[in-house]
């Protein structure tokens, strides 16, 4: 290996590997902290001037033990915890939390609760997208507007669930056989006053840059997954649906009462990087109508399970799977119970990492500014990723 | 054409520009030293104990050292040391308290669990956000002391759970005194007939409701 | 017809020379063109050493506000001192040098992309008999200064050692060259017009109504036009301004060339991107916005150096609301956009100014016939290099899943 003169050296910080091929290349260590990784991920990329030949995604730097944990602690006291899984969508996670030990435990939900479930979970996904698609138009460049003015929405959602929950991120909210506290009609009202405004913000969103002639060449034909491909890796979510996949477990499961509502579940025919940004943009929009249907039809009733108690929660050995369709896809908790108060085994199926899988597929053949747009158009979380 | 998507983006954050200057729907900031938001009631941040009295909150602190926090507590971050002796409590019973009662603040992940597992509603959420301190250690540690406020301020902050949670001590104080005024009656006859037990367990409807002393 | 007052013998037109007169006049005489040439460099310094200043922070501000959120406003009212706070920022932090860097590049770079900035500052026309330099060919002159940038960027970052400064070099290197023809190109009809090289002489060629109205500036003429576009996307680029910001690239390359630099390296780097972005809107003034001549007859009681000075700062306002807007392109795309749109429109537009040229004295009908010729040859080549540019790229429709 001998060092190129075309390259400075002299430091451990360039390599040279002049071996097989013509030209020199350069290994980048894009991370831990950098930029634009979403957190503390790396990514050790060859470049070939600025293709990527080589893409290394190196996990782990935000390990906290998370299931581990989930099995030394109380089946309530892992709720907590799932809110720092995904830290964008704290709803959603409680809530496939809470819908894997309630069929562990045999309990049922009223449907009140329900509906909240549903309420919170739409919201859950549009800031969660809103938030994607700004980080996504940063990483593209954009100095700030698109993020400040999906933030400025996002803050109004946050300001929702802290009313009803007590926290901004962190809710806690869901508990097994229903949820924590009851919605005022107060709380509701707000609720329809956001969504009713959500459409008109997103209209700007998207005159702002959806036809924006640079966010389309940065964008169109980038990092395309396929999909059968995109089904081979486990792929769900928006993901999965940008990839031409029709598949929606509110659709597939029904859980809650999703089958009651109308919805439809847009697919992207090419499954490049702004297919997999508009499939969001749409997916906001059919939340809204969630939300309108779920607002305008919630009905009065008890929050809880009578059969449900807060302490002491012994389910009978089995095992139980809960899954939803959560903003970044497939969200699922996997319980094996041996009839004591803490879970045998405690597995999450998180959508990040199984997203991330095909990272390295989809950047091959691009440029180091692909990368990154790459990157953030998965929609990864990393507390959700090395948990 | 090309340049249409530019132009149409140039258009949005124009009104952007002017919209901020006249319509508070588009400059949202709210300059946080000087301008604070309220906090919905619901907001939590981290526990604080409930005493009965501003004078003397060591010594009508709701807590009866039960430690059921203590275990529900998912980062453990309570540690709790139950008292030797006795003493009255706000209604007038005997019950132990604790004598030591730490929370970790740098540990706690203001989660609430404690809260809602408290059946004597001794423990509730702070809205109290300004907490930093330039020491890590026992700054962060706080005692009975520190943690003890009265419940005054928890009407303050919490207006709507803090009635709902009187009216219930209230209701219960009462159960209570009539169970005792029963008790004592029976007790009276029970003095007159000897041969009947000399003081019926409760019923168990509720565990917190210590005994009545006997 | 009364001449109420010249414009040019207004007390306020003539402040300036007055005010230099007084002072040099203590000056012995064969010592006065060096003390002439000293103040103009120290008024240059002043002026747009604060034009930076304000820069910085109008720039905060409008970003701010066009993110819905009121910028720096913690120094001072409306946060007019946030300047002065980040320079004694920046001034008293460490100088850190990496170990492995060219320490004498590593140096010279700031010093030197710098010093080119302020140098191009020379030939420009700031008023009526404002000008320090009065070369024959300023033009070429400001733009060869200019080119020294392409040498400063890259000695920051190879000397810098550090892949994203070296990613950052190549690309700035590349960025930079391609953008250069284009830049080059779009002024070469003003020369051909005005029949100078000299910036006085070409500010001159603009002055004088037509119809009595309507200022001769080059801009509003078809090539001018183009000439003004082309030149003004060009100077984004040259400036590393956004949507052309890849050298610095913050979401790819951590700070690109700047990674390495703190302190007054630092600060010698971003003043030298605000004075180069204002040397070139300073030079766009000067070749298709009609220098220092007012816009309307009526309006002329204005000093010329105000006019000068609004020009510029619209200018300015133009390169920082295009930031607010805009992503950034890719290495490939930016290239692409100036070797197979820029310099073709360029070219074309050369044409288009000789045919302006060819066709001076057509009057009447004619007149219409020339505009409509030169419209038509600036247009079509637009929207059909747009239209090979843009291939494949548009908006999509999407289906739903059942």
């Amino acid at each position: 290996m001998t060092p190129s003169p075309l390259v400075p050296t002299g430091g451990a910080t360039v390599r040279a590997v002049n071996d097989e091929f013509h030209g020199d290349l350069l290994e980048v260590s894009m991370g831990p902290h950098h930029p634009s990784t979403h957190g503390v991920f790396r990514m050790v990329v060859t470049l070939d001037g600025e293709r990527i030949t080589k893409l290394k995604p190196v996990l782990g730097y935000l390990h906290r033990n998370h299931e581990k944990i989930g099995e030394s602690t109380s089946y309530l006291g892992s709720m907590p915890y799932t809110d720092r899984l995904d830290y964008l969508n704290a709803m959603t996670n409680n809530w496939a939390y809470a819908l894997a030990v309630e069929r562990l435990g045999g309990l049922s939900v009223p449907e009140r609760a329900e509906y909240l479930r549903v309420i919170l979970a739409e919201l859950s996904r549009l800031q969660n997208h809103v938030c994607l698609a700004g980080f996504l138009l940063q990483d593209t460049g954009a100095s700030g507007t698109p993020l400040m003015y999906a933030f400025r929405e996002r803050e109004k959602i946050l300001d929702l669930f802290e009313a009803l929950s007590g926290s901004r991120m962190m809710c806690n909210f869901q508990r097994f056989g229903g949820c924590r506290t009851d919605a005022s009609p107060a709380w509701l009202a707000q609720v329809a006053a956001l969504v009713g405004g959500f459409g008109r913000f997103l209209d700007e969103f998207e005159e702002l840059i959806t036809g924006n002639e640079i966010l389309m060449a940065r964008t169109q034909g980038v990092g395309v997954l396929k999909g059968p491909a995109a089904v081979a890796a486990g792929i769900t979510g928006p993901m999965l649906r940008a990839a031409g996949v029709g598949y929606d477990i509110r659709k597939v499961d029904g859980y809650g009462l999703y089958p009651r509502f109308t919805f439809r579940v847009p697919i992207g025919a090419h499954g490049d990087t702004y297919d997999r940004y508009m499939i969001r943009i749409l997916e906001m929009r059919e939340s809204i109508g969630i939300l309108e249907q779920a607002l305008r039809d919630i009905p009065a009733g008890p929050i809880m399970d009578p059969k449900a108690k807060l302490r002491g929660f012994r389910p009978k050995p089995g095992e139980s799977y809960g899954r939803i369709e959560g903003p970044k896809g497939e969200i699922g908790f996997y319980l094996i119970s041996d009839g004591s108060a803490n879970p045998y085994r405690y597995r999450v199926r998180p959508p990040s990492f199984v997203n991330l899988t095909v990272l390295e597929d989809l950047c091959l053949g691009h440029t180091i500014a692909d990368s990154v747009v790459i990157l953030g158009s998965i929609d990864i979380v990393l507390g959700e990723v090395d948990r | 054409m090309l340049g249409s998507g530019l132009l149409q983006g140039l258009g949005v954050t124009a009104k952007n520009l002017v919209g901020s200057f006249h319509d508070p729907k588009r400059l949202t900031t709210v300059e946080y030293p000087e301008q604070k938001t309220k906090l919905p009631e619901a907001y939590r941040n981290f526990p604080f104990l409930v005493s009965e009295s501003a004078e003397d909150p060591m010594g009508t602190l709701r807590c009866v050292a039960c430690q059921i926090c203590e275990k529900e507590c998912p980062p453990q971050c309570i540690f709790i040391e139950k008292s030797k002796d006795k003493k009255p409590d706000a209604t007038g019973k005997m019950q132990i308290y604790p004598a030591v009662f730490l929370i970790d603040s740098s540990v706690c992940m203001n989660c609430q669990i404690c809260v809602e597992v408290c059946p004597f509603d001794a423990i509730k959420m702070d809205h109290e956000y300004e907490i930093a301190t330039t020491e890590r250690f026992n700054a962060l540690l706080l005692d009975r002391e520190a943690l003890a406020k009265p419940n005054s301020y928890f009407h303050e902050i919490r207006p709507e759970e803090a009635a709902e949670v009187d009216g219930r001590l209230a209701a219960e104080r009462k159960a209570a005194e009539e169970k005792a005024k029963a008790a004592a009656l029976a007790k009276a006859s029970a003095a007159a007939k000897p041969a009947a037990p000399p003081s019926a367990v409760p019923p168990k409807a509720e565990p917190p409701k210590p005994s009545a002393s006997a | 017809m009364t001449a109420p007052i010249n414009p040019a013998d207004s007390l306020l037109e003539r402040a300036p020379q007055a005010l230099r007169d007084l002072v040099t006049s203590h000056f012995p005489q064969p010592w006065r063109w060096f003390a002439n040439g000293l103040l103009a460099d120290v008024a240059i310094l002043a002026v747009f050493g604060l034009l930076f200043a304000a820069l910085t922070l109008a720039e905060r501000k409008i970003l701010g506000r066009v993110q819905n959120r009121p910028g720096p406003n913690r120094t001072g009212p409306f946060g007019l001192l946030q300047p002065i706070a980040d320079g004694i920022k920046m001034l008293s932090k460490e100088d850190i040098v990496p170990r492995d860097a060219d320490h004498l590049l590593h140096f010279l770079a700031p010093v030197t992309l710098l010093a080119s900035a302020i140098m191009a500052f020379a030939v420009i026309p700031y008023g009526r008999n404002l000008v320090p330099v009065d070369l024959d060919a300023g033009v070429l002159y400001f733009f060869c200064v200019g080119a020294t940038t392409e040498l400063a960027v890259f000695m920051a970052g190879w000397s810098s050692h550090n892949k994203y400064s070296l990613l950052a070099a190549m690309r700035a290197l590349a960025q930079l060259i391609s953008y250069e023809l284009p830049l080059l190109l779009s002024w070469v009809p003003v020369v051909m017009i005005s029949g100078t090289l000299s910036t006085t002489g070409i500010v001159a060629a603009q002055s004088g109504w037509r119809w009595g109205w309507m200022p001769t500036w080059h801009v509003f003429t078809p090539w001018g036009l183009a000439g003004f576009i082309i030149f003004m996307v060009s100077a984004l680029a040259e400036s590393n301004r956004s949507p052309f910001d890849l050298p610095e690239a913050e979401s790819e390359l951590i700070a690109g060339h700047l990674t390495e630099y703190s302190g007054c390296k630092y600060v010698f780097f971003f003043m030298a991107e605000y004075f180069g972005m204002t040397a070139l809107s300073g030079m766009a003034v000067t070749l298709f916005l009609g220098g220092w001549h007012a816009p309307l007859p009526a309006l002329e009681f204005i000093p010329s150096y105000a006019w000068f000075g609004i020009k510029l700062i619209s200018l300015l306002m133009g390169f920082i609301w295009i930031r607010a807007t805009f992503p950034r392109l890719r290495m490939d795309q930016l290239t692409r956009f100036a070797w197979k749109f820029l310099v073709p429109l360029a070219l074309i537009n050369l044409a288009t100014a000789a045919f302006w040229s060819l066709s001076f004295g057509w009057s009447g009908p004619m007149l219409a016939a020339r505009c409509g010729v030169a419209l038509v040859l600036v247009i079509v080549p637009f929207v059909l290099l747009g239209r090979r540019l843009t291939a494949g790229l548009a908006p999509r429709s999407y289906a739903y899943a059942t």
